[in-house]
């Protein structure tokens, strides 16, 4: 249980985007995301210029590019619905290899694609320059309510300990020559889950019992406050006014 | 199949307003949790959410080699109560989203609405419906926990429908839109419906005590003191 929980995201590091407070990055995120998802479809150059900002993050952050391109994958099942849009969208039709393809289903599927995967990079190379402990902090600071992040917390400490729990779980059955092939394996993999629940809460009741022992009143003591400077926030704020200046750009030029 | 929406599937002001519906929501939660499990809220539902997180991982078989996987607002909320499964499932969100990149952050409020609000409260209102006219077994709580969880993930897609209705980003027609995710998700939801009902059927059998949205169904101890033989 005590082991280190080094994040299957984070890329330990000392460079100056991992030294940002978490806050100042979570911000400059979060009004990236919102220039990109407001920037009109039709301005393919507006996207390749975030992709540009998105680079240049990683190249100072020295994030491999290999492990974020390996992560995109997550997007996957919405990559299948932008593919089908071009064939199920409305309005004028185009020719493209010969298939008839609606016109507005192709400029939705890029905009999908395009605006998805930025999204996705973009916080991609904040788990990755951000250890989670921290980033939770970041989101404290931010004024979430503390029971959130407590959760959050308790939820990031323990996870490893129930998913190693449901693996034990999988190799037992698997020992006993269990194969999941169709729906009748839902009353076994039920059974699991039922078992892990009540692992996972006795483990609750458990750790609150023990925290209650070490003087637990309901707030957790702080034990590291990570405050951020007017230069911290100034240095956070390129990534967000640069992404800006291009969507205002995309919006008046044609 | 999970439906973490990413960036730019839906519009920024609606994103933006489904942002603030989520906050007030997760707001009301909170306040609700702490009366459903005081001071142990942190530890218990941070648990809980690791649980469906994890949970979440565990890919059951659908038909035709295609899998899908819990989303677990009817389960948790069944476990540990409305409040405490909205929260835990918003957490899980968060996180995902966060530190995962798994579901755009910008549509994290539309997200939270479709898999936490929704279904936590259509699957969770009707199983405690169905709980008041159902005789009090353990039969009876699987089944309508059943009939919560096959309904709360069509109604998340219908809700999910409506709000790309507002501000979704191309062309497709609503019908279609409708179509498609009803279709797909009233399959997932068999699924989950399968394995909440059956989830909550193992748990009562042992610990009747620790389903929140059963509690009536336990029998109270009872002294039964042995008669006097002198």
């Amino acid at each position: 249980m005590g082991a280190g929980h080094a994040h299957r995201l984070y890329v330990p590091g000392a460079s100056p985007v991992h030294r940002l407070p978490p806050q100042c990055k979570i911000v400059a995120v979060l009004a990236f995301v919102l220039a990109v998802v407001a920037t009109p479809r039709e301005r393919v150059w507006a996207f390749a210029a975030y992709a540009v900002l998105l680079g240049a993050v990683a190249v100072v952050a020295r994030v491999p590019v290999r492990l974020v391109l390996r992560r995109v994958v997550i997007e996957a099942p919405f990559v299948a619905f932008a593919f089908l849009l071009p064939f199920v969208a409305d309005g004028p039709r185009v020719a493209v290899l010969g298939l008839h393809l609606s016109e507005n289903g192709l400029w939705g599927a890029w905009n999908i694609l395009a605006k998805g995967t930025l999204g996705v990079v973009a916080s991609l190379l904040l788990a990755a320059t951000t250890e989670p402990r921290v980033l939770l902090l970041g989101v404290e600071r931010l004024r979430m309510p503390r029971l959130i992040t407590q959760i959050a917390a308790f939820m990031l400490r323990y996870v490893d300990v129930v998913t190693a729990e449901l693996q034990r779980m999988r190799v037992a059955r698997a020992a006993r020559g269990f194969r999941a092939r169709d729906a009748r394996a839902t009353r076994v993999l039920a059974r699991s889950l039922g078992a892990l629940f009540l692992r996972s809460y006795e483990r609750g009741e458990r750790v609150h019992l023990a925290m209650l022992s070490r003087g637990y009143s309901g707030q957790m003591p702080v034990l590291a406050d990570v405050g951020a400077t007017r230069a911290q926030w100034t240095a956070a704020a390129a990534l967000p006014l640069a992404a800006a200046l291009v969507a205002a750009a995309a919006w008046i030029v044609a | 199949m999970g439906v973490h929406v990413p960036d730019g599937f839906i519009d920024a002001p609606v994103s933006a307003g489904a942002g603030v519906v989520a906050v007030a929501g997760v707001a009301l939660a909170l306040r609700g949790a702490r009366r459903e499990l005081d001071d142990r809220t942190a530890p218990l539902a941070g648990l809980t959410a690791a649980f469906v997180f994890a949970a979440q991982m565990l890919n059951f078989p659908v038909a035709a080699g295609t899998s899908g996987h819990l989303l677990g607002g009817t389960l948790a909320a069944i476990l540990v109560g409305p409040w405490t499964g909205v929260l835990c499932v918003s957490v899980v969100l968060l996180v995902q989203g966060l530190l995962f990149a798994d579901g755009g952050l910008t549509a994290l409020g539309v997200n939270i609405i479709n898999m936490a609000f929704v279904t936590v409260l259509v699957g969770y209102g009707l199983f405690r419906l169905l709980l008041r006219v159902l005789p009090r077994t353990r039969a009876a709580a699987a089944g309508a926990a059943f009939a919560g969880a096959v309904v709360s993930v069509p109604a998340a897609a219908v809700v999910f429908t409506g709000i790309y209705a507002l501000g979704g980003t191309t062309d497709v027609s609503i019908g279609k839109v409708a179509a498609a995710m009803i279709g797909v998700h009233v399959l997932i939801g068999i699924g989950e419906a399968l394995i909440t009902a059956l989830t909550v059927s193992s748990v009562l059998a042992v610990r009747p005590d620790l389903v929140y949205g059963a509690r009536g169904l336990a029998k109270p101890l009872e002294l039964r003191p042995e008669p006097a033989t002198v």
